[in-house]
């Protein structure tokens, strides 16, 4: 058995850098946490928020109240959105078995936010979401099923339309014009809208971070919890899906349970990440490839908990850009993912020589 | 142990359920009666569209069957959950592996799926049977490479491999030697003959490869246009004129005696040729593909004699009283071509 001893030594070593990048990850989440709390329109130096975190007196009393009542749940409410929207990508594009698709591209963002617009139309005429989530934890509850069952919705129908259509482009496309319509529908509803409501929707699809008041976070929490774990959950059998449904099946992956469980999951993600902070696209997108680029495997059982901690920095990251530190402006989040991360896809086509090989 | 069938079928029916509620199943084959036995190595033939996928599709659970039963080691297979059919039955297919950034032992560690528990993990048993597969198929140089990187032929030894991990009775393979060149084709085969000799599995291939299915296979199974199944040994489906009609086509023949298709019928004269065993061999096949007949009775007008002559061959044709000398197999079929043209002309 001389040549097992060696596979043994081997598969040390190819495993072995694993849990380092996962290390260097989870430091970059808590650098990143820190400059988050740090930087804003007024700087705040680091001794006084380890202060203010550990539940010492600030020397300034206003500077305490910025870091508990907005950037805390602004930085936790980024840490959520990152990690929720990423691990939702990386399943979409394993289920997909295409690297192109995620939660904003196949049109599940968008059923989201249909959601919403249904459930601010049928709440009547002076309500907006921000009244909604103000209102109670009822209310914030709402808001997440609206979001999630119009994800849902949207991720069925293209779950329905995938049993038929085989090919990947042609159903990415699919997913594409489905998006299209759900906001074509929106617009209908915006049309016939009062124009305070479509004012708040409009600053809704902006998206933001800081909506989400430290007494609501726990609903956006509990989702983004529940939803990962289903996703770690589906690790073996999203593993089994990177070679393809019959292979999968073969290997004894319960593949059409596992189809739902990845789209409740996904919904979920993404449903209440859109319903709380508006629709943030193309993290969803880019972290996946990020990781796998530094990780360098495949296998859901490292990849996702790398892609929650990725995503996390990476949204961290760009609320940092976003709040333009030193000045009192604040730009749309949605803007600043898609500035960021657009260029990050490029490279990594370009570093990879083509997209389908850094996938699968 | 031995005489009993791992994969048996009574009846069964193949084919694809309607698209619409007042169209009918599409059938593509029935009256399938056929059994895998363990240690065997068994080959399935038949015409392009005859059905071989869906047959191989539908014996590992994959597809379901339009009537009949399926039986594994003497239960049906309904009655089995897909972790623990794949228990039994493993494959390897013809879809497409669009993977990347993933190693070849990671691959075929995924073969122990229905092994593992809900996250996957794999415990030191797993890494022996692992590691045995990765030994037995010979793909050690390989195991750290990025499965994107690997040759085709390479490929299709990892996913055997991956398929033995999964430690069943018999491995289902659709068309395992298509892409391939042909010592990879060839070492496929080997590998696969070799594999069902010392693990007493079970293995099912569809193929292409006539010459080679008739040589490697304890077994065949014939399916032809009509979605009619024989089955046997190769000599005895040879025999009876079996293979031959499930292959009738009118562009080329098969050759009984020599096991092989010809391209052409003979339309030209009957030729003798004898001599030296493995020149006969070779020179009788460039005189089929002229269209010449090959026979041995003794009374024909054109004979070859073909001779190792001091470490060289040579080549003497006979025509009437007339002697010609050639030195390769060009230079005879050129003179034949001319004596011909001569015939044709008079």
């Amino acid at each position: 058995m001389k040549t097992s001893q060696s596979a043994y030594i081997s598969e040390h070593k190819r495993t072995g850098m694993r849990p380092l990048y996962l290390g260097l990850l989870l430091g970059g989440v808590v650098v990143f946490f820190m400059l988050n709390l740090m930087l804003g329109s007024v700087d705040i130096p680091l001794v006084d928020i380890l202060k203010i975190l550990v539940g010492r007196e600030s020397t300034h009393l206003a500077w305490q109240k910025i870091i508990i009542n907005i950037r805390i749940p602004r930085a936790l409410t980024a840490i959520l959105a990152g990690s929720a929207l990423s691990v939702g990508g990386l399943q979409m594009q394993t289920f997909f078995r295409n690297p192109l698709a995620g939660p904003s591209v196949l049109g599940i963002t968008s059923g989201a936010s249909l959601g919403v617009a249904i459930v601010m139309l049928a709440a009547g005429t002076i309500t907006s979401i921000f009244a909604i989530q103000q209102l109670s934890a009822l209310g914030g509850w709402i808001i997440i099923g609206a979001a999630s069952l119009g994800s849902a919705a949207v991720l069925l129908l293209i779950l329905l339309i995938s049993l038929k259509v085989r090919d990947n482009v042609t159903l990415l496309i699919i997913g594409l014009m489905i998006g299209n319509i759900t906001i074509a529908m929106v617009s209908i509803w915006q049309y016939f809208s009062q124009p305070e409501q479509i004012r708040d929707y409009l600053i809704w699809t902006f998206g933001s971070l800081g909506g989400v008041p430290l007494n609501r976070l726990w609903i956006l929490a509990i989702a983004v919890v529940v939803g990962g774990l289903i996703a770690v959950g589906m690790s073996k059998s999203l593993n089994g899906l990177l070679l393809g449904q019959n292979y999968a099946q073969s290997m004894g992956i319960p593949v059409s349970s596992s189809r739902i469980w990845i789209i409740a999951s996904t919904s979920i993600l993404a449903g209440s990440v859109t319903a709380f902070c508006g629709p943030i696209g193309f993290v969803g997108i880019a972290v996946p490839h990020l990781t796998r680029s530094l990780l360098g495997t495949n296998d859901h059982r490292v990849l996702i908990p790398g892609t929650l901690l990725m995503g996390a920095i990476l949204m961290l990251a760009c609320d940092i850009v976003a709040q333009v530190p030193g000045s009192s402006t604040t730009l749309p989040i949605s803007a600043i993912t898609s500035l960021i991360g657009s260029p990050v896809v490029i490279w990594v086509i370009i570093k990879r020589k083509n997209l389908q090989a850094s996938f699968s | 142990m031995k005489e009993q069938s791992i994969i048996s079928t009574e009846d069964l029916k193949i084919g694809f359920l309607p698209q619409r509620a007042m169209k009918s199943a599409k059938v593509v084959a029935q009256q399938i009666n056929v059994a895998l036995k363990g240690g065997q190595v068994v080959c399935l033939l038949g015409p392009n569209g005859s059905g071989k996928s869906t047959l191989i599709r539908t014996l590992s659970g994959l597809h379901a069957p339009l009537g009949g039963t399926i039986q594994l080691g003497g239960h049906d297979l309904t009655r089995f959950s897909i972790r623990q059919a794949a228990r039994e039955i493993s494959t390897v297919l013809t879809d497409r592996l669009t993977v990347g950034n993933l190693s070849v032992y990671e691959l075929v560690s995924f073969g122990r799926s229905p092994y593992t528990g809900w996250f996957g993990s794999l415990t030191p048993k797993d890494n022996e049977i692992i590691e045995w597969a990765i030994e037995a198929t010979g793909i050690e140089q390989f195991i750290d490479r990025d499965v994107l990187h690997l040759s085709d032929g390479e490929r299709q030894k990892v996913m055997i491999a991956r398929a033995l991990a999964q430690d069943t009775s018999a491995i289902l393979l659709d068309e395992p030697t298509a892409h391939l060149d042909l010592p990879n084709r060839v070492e496929i085969i080997r590998l696969l003959r070799e594999l069902a000799r010392e693990t007493q599995k079970g293995i099912l291939l569809s193929t292409h490869e006539l010459d080679l299915a008739l040589k490697a296979a304890d077994h065949l199974w014939l399916i032809n246009m009509k979605g009619e199944v024989f089955t046997g040994t190769p000599e005895d489906l040879v025999l009876d004129g079996t293979f031959e009609s499930v292959f009738e086509q009118d562009s080329f023949d098969f050759d009984r005696a020599t096991g092989s298709f010809t391209l052409h019928q003979p339309t030209k004269q009957p030729v003798n040729i004898y001599g030296d065993e493995v020149a006969v061999f070779w020179t009788r096949r460039a005189l089929e593909r002229e269209g010449y007949r090959v026979d041995d009775s003794n009374g024909n007008s054109l004979q070859i004699e073909a001779l190792s002559r001091e470490g060289r061959l040579e080549w003497t044709l006979l025509k009437e009283s007339n002697e010609l000398s050639c030195g390769s197999v060009e230079e005879l079929i050129d003179k034949l071509r001319e004596i011909t043209q001569l015939v044709d002309a008079d």
